[in-house]
This record gives structure tokens, C-alpha cells and sequence, in this order.
């Protein structure tokens, strides 16, 4: 029996088309199958259920493409079933995982272990990177097409980069062959050493070593020359320099098959964030300073930024609770993604339409997903929010096991009001 | 003495800090009031009775996560010059997981009730992390290349009691800045009080935006050394010279090390400063070092006793009049 959902007086919002009127939509058996401004005028639809929006915004739900979930292997930190509930109650109804787990994701047989979780859970949808090295040690490339066979939507090493400059050529040349997409963590670790937050005048008021801007732009410069020659598909995640950004700039001018994206934290903070040594506020890259924040919004805003991805990296307090140089790098943020990246709208540096875009339609299209758009036939993937309502970040709210959010506290504005997965509600804040 | 701030009486002033953590956001005022309290304590430490019960009852935990022997002499003999409680634990950070154990260590020896920690520990901040888990007064003996407090102070006690004024007088800082707790505080301290101060070093003993701290940067000895009142040498640390940040100990003494020639540049009264322990032959000439006549390192030495005494008496004060 065909289950009938009807959504009504919703301002619908599809960055994908552009489309964005107060209207109502239709969901049957997990499928979109109409929409518009006046589908239930003069119907007397027979409906299992009606969801009234009361204006509020109707869009596809959030594809967040950079998350960990540490299942398996440090499942005291982050787990498939605490993420997917972090994940409905920020927006998420997708999100794609890093592969450094522990086994790695560098086989099948670990891959279809962690798709069996997902689907045992049966919460977001879930999918992960294949690593491009076995074990991440940047030497020996995976079986990338087999593990693209079984689901692997891309492949990187992850929070490493691909150091070896021909071990990237043959990853990119070979990745060509079969059209898979191949994803960057830009850092000459080299220049990083030792370094835990950025190189400049904070820094060396905390006594704390820095790592230098350069550091990511001298490894996207590379890749570029290196891409220049083999051709395939380059994505260059977590930009936080401006140099890096407009060395992307110049590339995608010059015709390149380049995209990249950015995370939340490197347009909403600064490195100050640092200042009193906060811990949850040591990331990898590091915070930067006010002028490459700017940098990354005025990229966003102008298209060379592509994304905006959470890079959700939980850790629990042992990890966190340390001497600066101790701790863990990472940052939580698949339940503060909406409100912040609604920052850039409420800033006037987007429309809604193009800030929402950044977090649904382009990762889809970048992965090559069939949701991320609101249109007849496309999974009912959905999120109901509240762009305007004010409030104040609070990590005691967090599902996520780990709270090392730098946000805690930051006053915002947007929430999320229900977050659907194919026809199925699996978050609202009444229920 | 002279002074270029209003010095509160030093018997009644309240020090406004539970800790000192460091230099930075001390105001000129506090940092007089310790200098004139520490000065007073100089007196007492050259008496044939050095003893007095100003710290009577009071215990004092040295707690050391890095190698120290000054220092911790150092404030092990502060506290019992003024018949304190003083216990020194060592903990070396190499054989324990680190961290957990810097707190579950502070943990343990709050519940003792100590009045004052005195901590040192490798890592910048960590100081900072340990004082907030801890309800006695902490007070900074070094944190990795953040700031060294009293150090600072001592150093400034050692100029005043030789010039008689902090304010106008020109320091030159010289060799690895980069590393350095000790350039980082006395950089703070002595801005504050209103000397002028220089760096010297080679670029890669400099950390990113130096100039940003209110100080001149000089790369060339000669040139950095004109016209100084003093110049504070730096120690640099043996792992960092061998081909990393300075080609060799040779080249870096030919140009960074200070020698009688070097030190000409400076006005003809101008003193030599240093840390401690030195490298002789690294940094500065080895005979050059024990010259009295220019060298003031046995005064440090003496000044830094009296600075300590002078710390702990202002925080255990600040806890009586919680």
C-alpha cells in the first residue's frame, strides 16, 4: 500500500533549480513525486499524513561530506549509531565518512562490514571514502575499483596527505581509468613539524609552535601541476588559506577538473579562538588568521569554494584535556553545520539559496547522489528548519559522545524543526 | 631606589592575582610592588639569620615536569627562608603518559592542601590547564617557550639594583628567541616598565611577527649592541645547533656569540645578563662570563631567591585575604 505524505505551506527551497515559493510537496513511498506553489489547491488528496510547515523552509536534507564516526576502533569517541543521531538532529540525511578507521578502509570486506552497520541502524545514509593507500601509509595504492563497486564514494588517506608526488600521479592517472574522484588533506608536513596552531603573532605570544600558511598551498600548488598532467578528478577538502583558495581560483579559470571545500570553523572563527590555550579549538589545518577567514568567505561567496563540510572529528575529554600540544586536533560539527553556515545568509555574504546549496545539491552532484534536490522522483530526503530563530549553541544539547565544540555558547540563528529520510521522520525536536 | 611607578606599601599590598602565571597582563604597579617586596627580601638573605616564619605553616609543593636544578633550588630555598613547608616532587613526563598524568598528578597533591605549587612543565599552557584544576595558588617555573615569570622579574631586579630605573634604558636579547620562555617574559616585563628593547638573532632563531611585540629586530651583534645598558644573553639549546636552525656551534659563536670585542659596542658601562646554565664558548665567551667587572650572572643567581621569596609571601597573602 502506498504510504502518502503531504507537506503543506512550506517555503520550498531548492538550490539546485533555484527554486524558492511558499508551496507544498508530496511525498509517496519515500519518493518526491510532486511540488509546487499550488499542488493541494484544489485537491481533496487523499493523504496518510499531513506535515504543516507554517512557512518555515522545506529543503533537501544536509549532505555533509567530511565526517568521522571512529566506528570502528575508538567507538568510545563517536559510533555509526551516535553519529547518525547527531547527524538527524543537525539536518544531516547523508554524510560520507573519512576512511581512518582502525582496520582501515582499504578493503571491501571492511567496507560492506561498516554498510551492514549503517543499515542496521537505519538512521542517515551512510557512506564512506575508500582510503587511496593501504593503511594510509602513502605508498601502495587500494583496490579502488572493487572497493567503487561496493560503495566507496571517493578516496583519500583521510586527515593525511598523499606526500609521495608519484604515488598521487599514479593514484590520480589510475582513479582516470575508472572516473573516481580523488580527495586531498593540502599540507606539506614538513613544514608543519611540530606545529600545532597557526604561525603568527598568537602563536608566539602562547609560545606554542606554528605552522605556516604556506603549508597548505605549497601541496594544492603541487597537486595542481601534478592533476595539469594526468587529468581525473582533484578535490581539495578543509581550505583554509587564502593563497590555497585562489591558487584553486586560477586553476578551475584555467579549465582544471578541480573542486574543493571548506568546513565551517575556517569561516567562523579565527585563530584567536585559540587564545588561553583552547584546545577545542585545535584543528588540523589550524585556524587561520582574519584575512584567509575573509579569504574563505569572499571564496564561497564567489564559487571557487565548492562545499561546505562539517569535518566532524570527535574527541572525548582524555584527548582534549590536555597541554595544547598534546591534544588531539578536531572539531565536531555535524549539529552546528546548518546554523553556521545559515552565518553567511544572516551576514549577507549568500543568499540563503547559495549557502544551502553548499551543503546539499553540490556535495550530491560532487559524489554523484541522486538526492541533494527537491524534484519529482528524487528520494524524500528532507529538512524543515527555522532559518531566523535565535539561540545559543549548547553542547549539553549534543547526541554526538564527544562535545569538543569551539561553539559552545555562540549565539545563532536557525534550527532544525524535522529531518526526513526517505519519507521517514527521524528527527524532530517535539518527538 | 628609584622608581618610575608609585610602589604601594609593600606590607599591606594585596596581590590582586591568585597565581602567577605570567608576565603578561601584569601592570607596571604590580610588578613594582613585587620588585620592591623582593628587594626588601635581598636584605634579609645577606643577614647572618636568613630565617623568618612569614610562610609558618604554609607548604609549598615544587612539582617539576622538566629537569631543573636551579630553579627548583632556587625556590626550594625561598620558601624555607621564610619558614615554609617545602616539598619537591620531580615527575619525569618521559617514563608516564603525559598530560592525564600532569593533572591526575595535581589532582592528588591538591587534596594534600599545598598554599602554593610551584610548576614547570615542557609544554606551553600546561601551567595554565594545572591552575585550573587546583584550588592553591599556582605559580609558573617555566611552561615549554611560553613564559618564565620570575625569571623576568629577577632579571629586572638585577638591572634596578645596578641602574636604579627600568624605564629609558636600552636591552638587547640576544640568540634563540624562538625557544625561549625567558626572551618571552622579559620582553613582556620590560615593555611594560618602559625600557626600550632589541632582539638579535639570526632569522631562524626569531619567532613569526617578533616585531609585533613592541621590540626593535636586529640580525647583526655589532649593530644590535650599539649604545645597549645591558645585554641578555640567551641560552641555546645543544639539539638546536647542529645543522637545523644554525649551521654550527662555530659559525653561530663567530657571529651570535658575545665576546669582548662584540660587547665594545655597547655603552662602555653596559652589563652582561644570562640565564643560566650557559654554554661557554656557544653564546658568550667563556672568560667574558666571569668577568665581575661586566658580567652580573652571580647577581641573578642571588636576586632570583629574593624575587621567589617575594612571590610566594604576595600569593599566600592574596589566599588570607580570600
Amino acid at each position: 500500500m502506498t504510504k502518502r505524505t503531504a507537506y503543506l505551506n512550506a517555503r520550498l527551497l531548492d538550490p539546485a533549480s533555484g527554486l524558492d515559493t511558499i508551496g507544498g510537496l508530496l511525498v509517496e513511498d519515500g519518493h518526491i513525486t510532486d511540488i509546487g506553489p499550488d499542488i493541494f489547491k484544489d485537491s481533496v488528496l487523499s493523504v496518510d499524513q499531513t506535515v504543516e510547515c507554517n512557512g518555515l523552509c522545506l529543503s533537501p536534507g544536509l549532505f555533509d561530506m567530511r565526517v568521522q564516526v571512529r566506528e570502528t576502533g575508538e567507538e568510545h569517541k563517536e559510533s555509526i549509531a551516535s553519529a547518525s543521531m547527531a547527524a538527524a538532529a543537525g539536518g544531516v540525511t547523508a554524510m560520507c565518512c573519512l576512511p581512518n578507521t582502525t582496520p582501515v578502509i582499504d578493503d571491501v570486506s571492511v567496507l560492506e562490514y561498516i554498510a551492514r552497520r549503517a543499515r542496521e541502524i537505519k538512521s542517515v545514509k551512510l557512506f564512506c571514502y575508500g582510503s587511496l593507500t593501504r593503511r594510509l601509509e602513502g605508498k601502495e595504492l587500494t583496490e579502488m575499483a572493487l572497493l567503487a563497486e561496493t560503495g566507496a564514494l571517493a578516496f583519500t588517506d583521510g586527515v593525511k596527505s598523499v606526500r609521495d608526488p608519484l604515488v598521487l600521479r599514479r593514484a590520480l592517472s589510475y582513479a582516470r581509468t575508472f572516473d573516481l574522484l580523488i580527495v586531498q588533506h593540502s599540507e606539506e608536513e614538513r613544514l608543519v613539524d611540530d606545529g600545532v596552531m597557526n604561525e603568527g603573532e598568537v602563536a608566539t605570544r602562547l609560545g606554542l609552535a606554528g605552522i605556516p600558511a604556506i603549508a597548505e598551498v605549497m601541496m594544492v600548488e603541487r597537486d595542481l601541476r601534478i592533476l595539469s598532467l594526468t587529468g581525473g578528478r582533484y578535490h581539495a577538502a578543509h581550505l583554509s588559506t587564502a593563497a590555497a583558495i585562489d591558487a584553486i581560483r586560477k586553476a578551475k579559470r584555467e579549465g582544471l577538473n578541480v573542486t574543493c571545500d571548506t568546513a565551517p570553523h575556517y569561516f567562523a572563527l579565527n585563530e584567536s579562538a585559540v587564545d588561553d590555550y583552547r584546545t577545542f579549538a585545535k584543528v588540523s589545518p589550524p585556524l587561520r588568521s582574519e584575512a584567509d577567514r575573509r579569504a574563505v568567505v569572499e571564496g564561497l561567496a564567489d564559487g571557487t569554494i565548492d562545499i561546505i563540510a562539517s569535518d566532524h572529528a570527535p574527541h572525548d575529554e582524555d584527548s582534549k584535556r590536555l597541554p595544547f600540544a598534546q591534544a588531539e586536533f578536531g572539531i565536531i560539527g555535524l549539529e552546528t553545520l546548518l546554523p553556521l553556515t545559515l552565518e553567511l545568509y544572516h551576514n549577507g555574504d549568500l543568499s540563503l539559496l547559495d549557502a544551502l546549496g553548499k551543503i546539499t545539491c553540490a556535495p550530491a552532484q560532487l559524489l554523484r547522489r541522486p538526492f541533494g534536490r527537491l524534484e519529482r522522483g528524487a528520494p524524500a530526503d528532507l529538512l524543515l528548519f527555522d532559518p531566523d530563530k535565535p539561540r545559543r549553541i549548547d553542547e549539553s544539547t549534543f547526541r554526538s559522545k564527544s562535545k569538543n565544540s569551539p561553539f559552545d555558547k555562540r549565539p545563532v540563528q536557525g534550527c532544525v524543526i524535522r529531518t526526513v529520510v526517505e519519507g521517514r521522520t527521524i528527527y524532530s525536536p517535539e518527538a | 631606589m628609584t622608581r618610575t611607578q608609585p610602589a604601594p606599601d609593600t606590607a599591606l599590598y594585596r596581590f590582586p592575582h591568585r597565581h602567577l602565571l605570567g608576565i603578561e597582563g601584569l601592570s607596571a604597579t604590580e610588578i613594582t610592588a613585587i620588585l620592591d617586596l623582593a628587594d626588601a627580601y635581598v636584605a634579609q638573605n645577606r643577614r647572618h639569620d636568613k630565617k623568618s616564619d612569614v610562610l609558618r605553616g604554609r607548604t609549598i609543593i615544587n612539582l617539576f615536569f622538566e629537569n631543573s636544578t636551579r630553579t627548583q633550588t632556587s625556590f626550594e630555598l625561598a620558601g624555607k627562608r621564610l619558614g615554609g613547608d617545602v616539598l619537591n616532587m620531580s615527575v619525569s613526563t618521559s617514563s608516564i603518559k603525559k598530560g592525564e598524568t600532569m593533572i591526575d598528578t595535581a589532582m592528588t597533591l591538591n587534596a594534600m592542601h599545598p598554599d602554593v605549587l610551584v610548576v614547570r612543565h615542557p609544554d606551553a599552557g600546561a601551567v595554565q590547564l594545572l591552575s585550573e584544576k587546583v584550588t592553591s595558588s599556582v605559580i609558573n617555573a617555566g611552561d615549554g617557550r611560553h613564559e618564565h615569570p620570575t625569571q623576568a622579574l629577577l632579571d629586572a631586579l638585577t638591572i634596578l639594583r645596578r641602574r636604579g630605573r627600568l624605564d629609558g634604558l636600552t636591552v638587547a636579547i640576544c640568540g634563540d628567541v624562538m625557544h625561549s620562555r625567558v626572551a618571552r617574559s622579559n620582553i613582556h616585563l620590560l615593555t611594560t616598565m618602559g625600557a626600550r628593547v632589541r632582539v638579535v638573532a639570526p632569522r631562524t632563531l626569531l619567532p613569526a611577527a617578533i616585531d609585533r611585540f613592541g621590540v626593535d629586530v636586529y640580525h647583526d651583534m655589532r649593530e644590535g649592541l650599539t649604545d645597549c645598558d645591558i645585554v641578555m644573553m640567551l641560552r641555546l639549546q645543544t639539539e638546536r645547533m647542529r645543522g637545523t636552525f644554525v649551521p654550527s656551534i662555530r659559525e653561530y659563536f663567530h657571529f651570535f656569540g658575545l665576546d669582548r670585542e662584540k660587547l665594545s659596542y655597547a655603552k662602555e658601562d653596559a652589563f652582561v645578563m644570562h640565564p643560566g646554565p650557559m654554554n661557554r664558548g656557544v653564546e658568550i665567551d667563556s672568560e667574558l662570563a666571569d668577568d665581575i667587572d661586566r658580567s652580573v650572572i652571580r647577581d641573578q643567581v642571588e636576586m632570583g631567591v629574593a624575587v621567589r621569596m617575594a612571590c610566594l609571601d604576595l600569593l599566600t597573602r592574596a589566599e588570607i585575604a580570600n
